[in-house]
């Protein structure tokens, strides 16, 4: 009866599992069309409700997300569906790329819409196109041409910070007893809550009338301790609580590359009779190098975006002396209600971020590889 | 270790030759080592001991307890956390504990899903070879990097708009979106490593065994990431937990987070040391404790970032 033979069975599973995977794919692309279609349907009713073109809708704009939601995951059972095991590796990288699209690349191009528009959240009138006048406003404005110099002072702290940072790293990667108690120590600053910290050294410790800094620095003759009155002091008080926050940071992934370090290297320019400080400068810095290069760039990233601690301490003061960007944003918003213009500042403040970035890391790469 | 042992006995042999210059370098570094651990240990005991004092304690400057002043639960009473009025009804207390619950269900929620949105990602990027359009595995990844140049400022005004439209402002729900997408990109970076730090023959072995590609790294991979996975939390645990510059902005009433609540104490004029320092010591003691308990892991994630 079955006198067909294995080659011809083969070629009838082929034509089969052909056919499966064709109707398979197809299916795959109508769920991914239909729920297209759904999703701009939704859209398409929650725009026409909200300008007022039919009555039907919903009352607020949730189901577009849930209608964003459902999509994403058609989308990724079309991918499956479609292109079989490699749909199924892509599923590892769909999520997080559509969840970075929805909330980042969506809202900054809205940014860049609200950012044309002179829209004052306290005034009757609604938002109403304003072209390029944030823009051109933000010329004149000093006091966020004060806030970005401030920024200037602020990065170039981080070096500081990062030879504090490498002192102590060399401290614990020296032999030294209790070393993990010391390590847990210096870390602990990180853990805390800037706005804790705020509060801590900044409006306690370092308060003008009987905080311990103040009366130290009493005992040690400066008469008035002012931590922040006139603009330097106070730019410098800031600088050292937002440090003493961040410095655990910057020591452990110089401790990672230290101890990372081959050991013979050091053995080597013991036997050549190099001193300690000689060894460091000549043997040490040169291999940690990269490492340096890595976390100062971090550092200047997050740095940028200081915030917290301004706010609370001196809301900027005095006199904008010790004003970030973001500090600075903050209050426009908080104090003038104007959401068109400070979005405008804070777009313009990323485009210089973007381009400080860049040719930090040109300079970098080129610096590097140069030294190595 | 053999390493390290030789090269102590070497330093020792080296500084044996003078004992005064050997005494002289232990003294500095251990001055030094204590020094700093007093500057970062003294704001901590600062808070804690306030927390306890009286006012007159505090214009006087006294700082032991029990030598200097005689501890009391002032601080504490006030926030309604108070041995004595424990048990009793206070508003303190309630806002207290809202507070801190929106604190935990932010950080946690936030990173837990940042750690499965991470890790998946990190996972592919590390074994497989993507093309969308014209980029790459390593455009991907930057891509995913380039979020963290973002500063908050940029995205808080769209997201105030675009919550309000989505009846999201003041929800926690809100917020953990948000905090997820601060702390993604930190969660990609240490799980890349980490899964780069796994030898690709495992998954080729489970795939041997005929494990698909999910079962291989779900049965086999994960679980072998998990130190890293630990680090990766923690850590984006840290940074939601202390965020503040969103939750002032897009949280009101309902969703308020515990840093929120320190800040507007702050700024009220007639400031109450004492329950200030209390206020201060309750939000900064749950991370203080995991920072106690997990160092390790901290360490170990950040240096596995740092070997890039």
């Amino acid at each position: 009866m079955h006198n067909s033979s294995p080659a011809a069975d083969d070629r009838h599973h082929r034509h089969a599992s052909q056919r499966l995977l064709v109707s398979r794919k197809s299916a795959g692309r109508a769920l991914v069309a239909l729920a297209s279609l759904g999703c701009l349907l939704v859209l398409l009713i929650q725009i026409l409700h909200a300008t007022g073109a039919i009555t039907a809708g919903f009352a607020d704009w949730r189901p577009v997300l849930y209608a964003y939601l459902l999509w994403a995951i058609a989308f990724g059972v079309g991918q499956v569906l479609v292109r079989g095991e490699r749909g199924l590796r892509a599923l590892f990288l769909l999520p997080a790329v559509l969840f970075t699209v929805a909330v980042v690349i969506f809202p900054t191009l809205f940014g860049i819409y609200i950012a044309s528009l002179d829209w004052n959240l306290s005034s009757f009138e609604g938002p109403h196109f304003n072209g390029l006048n944030n823009l051109i406003g933000l010329f004149h404005d000093n006091y966020y041409w004060n806030a970005l110099g401030n920024m200037i002072f602020y990065a170039v702290a981080v070096l500081g910070e990062y030879a504090i940072a490498f002192g102590l790293a060399l401290l614990l990667n020296a032999e030294i007893r209790a070393r993990k108690f010391f390590r847990v120590v210096f870390l602990l600053p990180l853990m805390l809550s800037p706005v804790a910290v705020s509060w801590m050294i900044g409006k306690s410790i370092m308060e003008y009338r009987f905080g311990p800094a103040a009366t130290l620095a009493r005992y040690l003759g400066w008469e008035n301790p002012a931590f922040f009155a006139s603009p330097w002091i106070a730019r410098f008080s800031i600088e050292a609580m937002d440090a003493w926050v961040s410095i655990p940071f910057i020591m452990i992934m110089l401790l990672a590359g230290l101890q990372a370090m081959p050991k013979e290297v050091l053995e080597a320019a013991k036997v050549d009779g190099a001193g300690g400080w000689q060894s460091f400068w000549h043997v040490t810095f040169p291999i940690m190098l990269p490492v340096s290069v890595t976390v100062l760039i971090i550092r200047i990233i997050f740095k940028l975006k200081l915030a917290d601690i301004v706010i609370n301490v001196t809301a900027g003061g005095p006199g904008g002396a010790t004003d970030t960007v973001s500090s600075f944003i903050y209050r426009v918003y908080r104090d003038r209600s104007n959401v068109g213009y400070g979005t405008g500042l804070a777009m313009f403040y990323l485009l210089m971020i973007i381009a400080l970035l860049t040719v930090l890391l040109r300079l970098s790469s080129r610096w590097t590889r140069n030294v190595a | 270790m053999a390493n390290v042992t030789s090269a102590t006995k070497s330093v020792r042999r080296r500084q044996g030759a003078s004992p005064a210059t050997r005494t002289l370098s232990r003294v500095l570094i251990y001055g030094a080592l204590l020094f700093w651990a007093f500057v970062c240990l003294f704001p901590i005991y600062w808070t804690v001991t306030t927390s306890f004092k009286s006012a007159l304690d505090v214009t006087q400057g006294h700082l032991v307890p029990w030598l200097d002043f005689q501890p009391d639960w002032k601080g504490w009473r006030s926030l309604g956390l108070s041995p004595d009025s424990l048990l009793g009804t206070s508003t303190a207390r309630a806002e207290f504990l809202s507070r801190f619950g929106n604190s935990i269900i932010t950080s946690v929620g936030a990173s837990v899903l940042a750690l499965v949105l991470g890790s998946l990602a990190a996972y592919g990027l590390s074994r497989f070879r993507y093309k969308f359009a014209w980029m790459r595995n390593d455009d991907i990844l930057f891509f995913f990097m380039s979020q963290l140049i973002l500063p908050p400022v940029v995205l808080a005004l769209p997201f105030l708009v675009l919550y309000k439209a989505l009846a999201l402002l003041d929800s926690r729900i809100g917020l953990i979106l948000l905090y997820t997408l601060t702390v993604l990109p930190i969660v990609i970076w240490i799980m890349r490593d980490q899964f780069n730090a796994i030898p690709v023959e495992l998954d080729e072995a489970a795939f041997v065994d005929g494990l698909s590609v999910w079962g291989a790294f779900i049965r086999i991979i994960l679980p072998l990431a998990v130190p890293g996975m630990m680090a990766a939390f923690i850590l984006s645990l840290v940074l939601c937990w202390n965020e503040y510059f969103f939750a002032a902005l897009l949280t009101s009433t309902d969703a308020k987070t515990l840093p929120v609540m320190v800040a507007s104490q702050t700024g009220s004029q007639g400031i109450n040391w004492w329950s200030m320092a209390a206020l201060s010591t309750a939000a900064i003691a749950p991370l203080v404790v995991v920072g106690i308990l997990l160092e390790r892991y901290i360490v170990s994630g950040l240096t596995t970032g740092a070997g890039k």
